[in-house]
């Protein structure tokens, strides 16, 4: 902005200068709109494809066995993935339903529920794993990279994933009742 | 930044398979630890946290935070303390976990600094070249500014004695 | 029915700014002074009606409207009246409103002006002020709306409507939510209009330089006009500043009072090119220099006004103050976007007329050296700026979210504070025009030696610390020039007319306000580098959790746990408070009561410290923790805080400093007087 001022010239502004102000201006401009656009955008939504991202998961709470599984693995079953921490009181309401939901469809095969683990410590993560006996994969956020790609707002939040990867529903806030998740899955597995 | 990049992915596969270890691991040794060595005081949990900050409370110094995700990280921080990881180690430790914003300062100082400095120095220098370019022509009229220097005073009365107060004093 | 009164009041409010912008360009297009005229009462028309506006809202807080979604979400039936009003900007439709009501007043205040001689201005500052006022306005008609009701809908969903949805009832809530707990504090209560006036009044100064643009009158007669407007501004915008940090400091829990918060940062940034502009604005005056600059600064102020209202409702950097994402983001930033370019063209259009009338001299003249300060603080200025975006550019660019915390901005800032602080030691001394070396020299050898000294005593008394000497050093070289310039001053008067010290002291000061108003500005600028310089470096702190009884040492204190209890306070709130005894040296000082306490309305707790404050340095505790079941033990953090009383000594002291400096002088008069001869006009090097 100094330029613009000091350099005082001997007829009106040279063009060049305008150019360099204006691209500067608009520039700014840009990357605020940009970061306000991010900001207003909301989570990820329906009818997008997810793409694959690395899970790590807790001991104990591995996926057939493995330690890491990656998103795109998991195409042909439906995919549900609930953010929670062991801070989060909400996430508690609906632990409970998660965890019978999860009974009900892990027999069948076609589901897979992933709990992602939102800025937590594990020795905290694994009280709240067996308080709530939950039994399915459950792994950190490693530095927010996964909330960071579905755009999270809060936990608890859960994405449905159909067999093609493609994100068919997004749930913010706890669920009430386990009929809400039936609601979900099943549709997707007709 | 294509080979960053690399680096960072190579980085973190690496560390997953060290955290899944040693997580596990100090689970499971927690309470030995502490029965080993003396506890960590406040203190120096605090020295730590004061320099971290916890993404659910933005803004906010983890050693003043008082929510619950925060008291967990002091308690991470205590237990690494007490199995003598130092305080870098655990620094590295809170950023590979909940990613670079947990430092108080961009990890990559170089950018963070640069943009201004470069932008302080090119205002420096615009001033600079404004200077020379007033007072180039000054040799032609630095009679004239002196007279309206002389005359000057007379906008102000006032400082004029004011002034004419002191060189007598002098 | 109230509420539905209320807006419609509203919405003719937001009218009249409108038909006043339409009036004040048609009647200037086509010079019907009339229209003006027109356009100038319906501009003061706002205020009466924002006023009663505003009256209805606060109206509807005091008396527990519920059913009206504002006063629902910021009051609770267990406040205090006193909040329930204050509770007007505790929300975001509200401090809306506020805003609005503020520029009301100021715009009134400026439309009462005499304008015989300016008469060419009044249709533009009209247009900036009431367009302003409009989007304002319209912020809260269609998009933050005050008075929207709660409806009960047919499907049994509550939501807030402005008029009554067809199929459904009335919706009222037994009780409120009650106000965030961190704005039920005094200081809250006075910190954000102080704020909000800073701001508003910014926009005066910008709406007379756009006029002056418009019009092409560029002399510094815009300059003239808006320099007490511009220092009150300025009073209102620090005084707002420091009252924040004295909120902190008490509500927050810190142990400090300013933590580099995006939304602190955001209300330093219009503070920082609104002093550049103070000082720029006298190289003007007397030198005629400096045009496009200072034009540069009034606009770069007012849109980082407008850009730092942005910033905290917007949702753009999460902080602790910001409101949460809102509707209203995307318009601030096209308001935004709009007025830079505009005035930006504007400038662009009219370079040539805004040229110099003299040439600089020496590089050690004063303007040289009020340009260099200019520097400085846009210096300091980038940095905020640059602090503020980064992570927005890192989190768009790289995918990788940073913070950008104290270290950063303590590191880049502070040889820029110290550099300023020098400056402020050396240009009281030069002269406009020339000064040289030797001129310089001589003048400032004194206070040097007796900076060195104070130092000295420092080094051998107080502290080792290199970067605590240095600004203990400057800190000196400034009062120490400060001081030596008024006793030069007085001693003349003294001299000269035979007075005696003190009323020299008081005629010299009389009779030149704003110099000797500066300089004690920048005394009280000194006292709160003090205050800032104890804190940053001095301060010590320590947890630990006691027992009853249980003593604890610090910076020369023991303090002794003696008690906790558990008590329900007065207005809604659960309150854990504890007994500390302290001593210093085995003599007892008092008592002290850090708290805890549960807001049920808000379901939140707040952190209050216990304090002992002497000039020596404060005793500041929080509680941290303590074990309900057993009561014996509780944990506390203890700051020992030295020095920072002097900070907030110096903010009153700014404060006479700056009221001297833009009291009203007989100047009004002189104007007066002179509107009779509108030769004098073009002559802008007079006065």
């Amino acid at each position: 902005m100094t330029e613009s001022t000091i350099s005082a010239p001997r007829r009106g502004v040279p063009i060049w200068v305008q150019i360099i102000i204006w691209v500067f201006l608009v520039g700014l401009l840009a990357i605020v709109a940009m970061g306000l656009n991010r900001a207003q955008q909301g989570t990820v939504q329906p009818g997008q494809v997810i793409e694959n991202f690395t899970l790590p998961l807790y001991s104990s709470y591995e996926l057939d066995g493995k330690s890491e599984i990656n998103i795109q693995e998991l195409r042909g079953k439906v995919v549900v993935i609930n953010f929670w921490a062991s801070w989060c009181k909400p996430c508690e309401q609906e632990a409970a339903e998660l965890q019978a939901a999860w009974k009900e469809y892990e027999a069948t095969g076609q589901v897979v529920f992933l709990g992602v683990d939102y800025v937590d410590t594990e020795p905290e993560a694994r009280v709240y794993l067996k308080k709530f006996g939950i039994t399915y994969a459950n792994g950190p956020d490693l530095a927010t990279r996964i909330s960071q790609y579905f755009r999270i707002k809060g936990v608890p939040e859960t994405y449905f994933i159909d067999q093609n990867g493609v994100l068919q529903y997004v749930q913010v806030g706890p669920f009430t009742s386990i009929d809400q998740i039936r609601a979900q899955i099943d549709p997707l597995l007709k | 930044m294509k080979a960053t990049s690399d680096r960072k992915t190579w980085q973190i596969t690496d560390y997953i398979v060290l955290i899944v270890l040693s997580t596990a691991f100090t689970f499971f040794t927690k309470t030995v630890a502490l029965a080993q060595g003396p506890t960590p005081t406040d203190d120096e949990v605090n020295r730590i946290a004061k320099q971290l900050y916890c993404p659910v409370c933005e803004s906010t110094p983890l050693d003043v935070c008082p929510t619950e995700a925060c008291r967990q990280w002091r308690d991470v921080i205590r237990t690494m303390l007490a199995e003598g990881k130092s305080e870098e180690e655990i620094k590295q430790y809170f950023v590979q976990q909940y990613g670079a914003r947990v430092l108080a300062e961009p990890p990559n100082r170089l950018v963070s600094y640069l943009v201004p400095a470069v932008a302080i120095l090119l205002g420096a220098f615009m001033l600079f070249r404004g200077f020379r370019m007033w007072m180039k022509p000054s040799k032609t009229e630095s009679s004239l500014e002196g007279a309206t220097r002389e005359a000057k005073p007379v906008q102000d009365p006032y400082i004029a004695k004011l002034e004419e107060e002191l060189k007598k004093q002098k | 029915m109230i509420a539905n009164f209320g807006f419609g009041v509203l919405v003719i409010s937001f009218l009249v700014t409108l038909y006043s912008v339409f009036a004040a360009i048609y009647g200037e297009r086509k010079k019907i002074p009339a229209m003006v005229e027109s356009a100038r009462r319906a501009m003061l028309l706002t205020w009466p009606l924002l006023t009663l506006t505003a009256g209805i809202l606060i109206y509807l807080l005091v008396n527990d409207y519920y059913q009206v979604q504002f006063v629902y979400e910021v009051t609770s039936r267990s406040m205090p009246t006193y909040l329930k009003v204050t509770a007007w900007w505790g929300g975001q439709a509200g401090s809306l409103l506020f805003w609005s009501w503020l520029m009301s007043a100021f715009a009134s205040l400026v439309t009462l002006r005499k304008w015989d001689r300016d008469r060419e201005f009044l249709p533009w500052v009209i247009v900036v002020a009431c367009v302003t006022m409009a989007f304002f306005i319209g912020m809260n008609v269609f998009f933050e709306n005050p008075f929207a009701q709660l409806y009960q809908t047919f499907a049994g969903n509550i939501e807030p409507h402005t008029f009554q949805p067809a199929e459904s009832v009335p919706f009222t809530p037994a009780d409120g939510r009650g106000l965030n707990p961190l704005l039920r504090h005094p200081g809250m209560v006075i910190h954000p209009p102080m704020l909000y006036l800073g701001f508003v009044s910014f926009v005066i100064p910008y709406a007379f330089a756009m006029a002056a643009l418009i019009t092409g009158r560029t002399d510094d007669r815009w300059i003239r006009l808006t320099r007490r407007w511009t220092l009150w501004a300025w009073l209102f915008l620090s005084f707002g500043l420091v009252l924040g940090g004295r909120w902190a400091y008490d509500v927050l829990g810190w142990g400090g009072y300013w933590g580099w918060d995006p939304v602190e940062i955001a209300a330093f940034m219009p503070w920082l090119t609104g002093t550049a502009f103070l000082h720029s604005v006298m190289i003007q005056e007397k030198r005629g220099m400096l045009k496009h600059w200072n034009m540069l600064l009034v606009i770069l102020t007012y849109d980082l006004v407008i850009f730092g209202t942005f910033l905290t409702r917007s949702g753009v950097l999460s902080s602790v103050h910001a409101f949460a994402q809102s509707a209203i983001g995307p318009l601030f930033f096209g308001f935004i976007g709009l007025t830079l370019i505009t005035s930006v063209a504007l400038i662009i259009y009219r370079w040539e007329s805004l040229k110099s009338e003299t040439q600089m001299t020496s590089l050690l003249s004063r303007e040289a050296l009020f340009l260099l300060n200019n520097l400085l603080f846009m210096s300091i200025l980038v940095v905020c700026f640059w602090g503020v975006i980064f992570p927005l550019i890192s989190e768009l660019f790289t995918g990788q979210k940073v913070t950008v915390g104290p270290p950063f901005y303590e590191r880049a800032t502070s040889p820029l504070f110290a550099a300023l602080m020098l400056l402020m030691g050396i240009a009281p001394l030069s002269a406009w025009g020339q000064s040289t070396v030797k001129t310089l020299g001589r003048a400032i050898w004194k206070p040097i030696v007796g900076a060195i000294v104070v130092t000295a005593v420092l080094f051998a008394t107080y502290t080792r610390n290199p970067g605590a000497l240095i600004g203990f050093f400057l800190i000196a070289l400034v009062i120490l020039v400060t001081l030596y310039e008024y006793w030069r001053g007085a001693n003349a008067r003294q001299k000269s007319q035979d007075e005696n010290i003190f009323t020299a002291f008081w005629n010299l000061t009389g009779r030149n306000r704003r110099r000797y108003g500066g300089y004690i500005i920048h005394l009280s600028m000194m006292l709160m580098a003090v205050g800032i310089l104890g804190i940053e470096i001095f301060q010590v702190e320590t947890q630990g959790t006691l027992e009853v009884n249980q003593q604890v040492s610090i910076g020369g204190y023991d303090v002794v746990y003696q008690d906790i209890a558990q008590f329900q306070g007065p207005d809604g709130r659960e309150v854990t408070r504890a007994v500390l005894s302290v001593y210093k040296g085995g003599e007892y000082l008092g008592e002290l009561n850090p708290r805890i306490d549960y807001y049920y309305d808000a379901q939140q707790t707040m952190t209050i410290p216990g304090q002992r404050s002497t000039l020596r340095d404060d005793l500041y505790i929080l509680l941290v923790d303590w074990e309900p079941v057993a009561a014996t033990g509780a944990t506390f953090k203890i700051f020992v805080n030295p020095l920072v009383n002097w900070l907030w000594l110096g903010s009153l002291l700014f404060l006479v400093g700056v009221v001297i400096a833009a009291w009203p002088e007989k100047e009004v008069e002189r104007i007066a007087v002179r509107s009779k001869a509108p030769v004098q006009q073009q002559t802008s090097a007079a006065d």
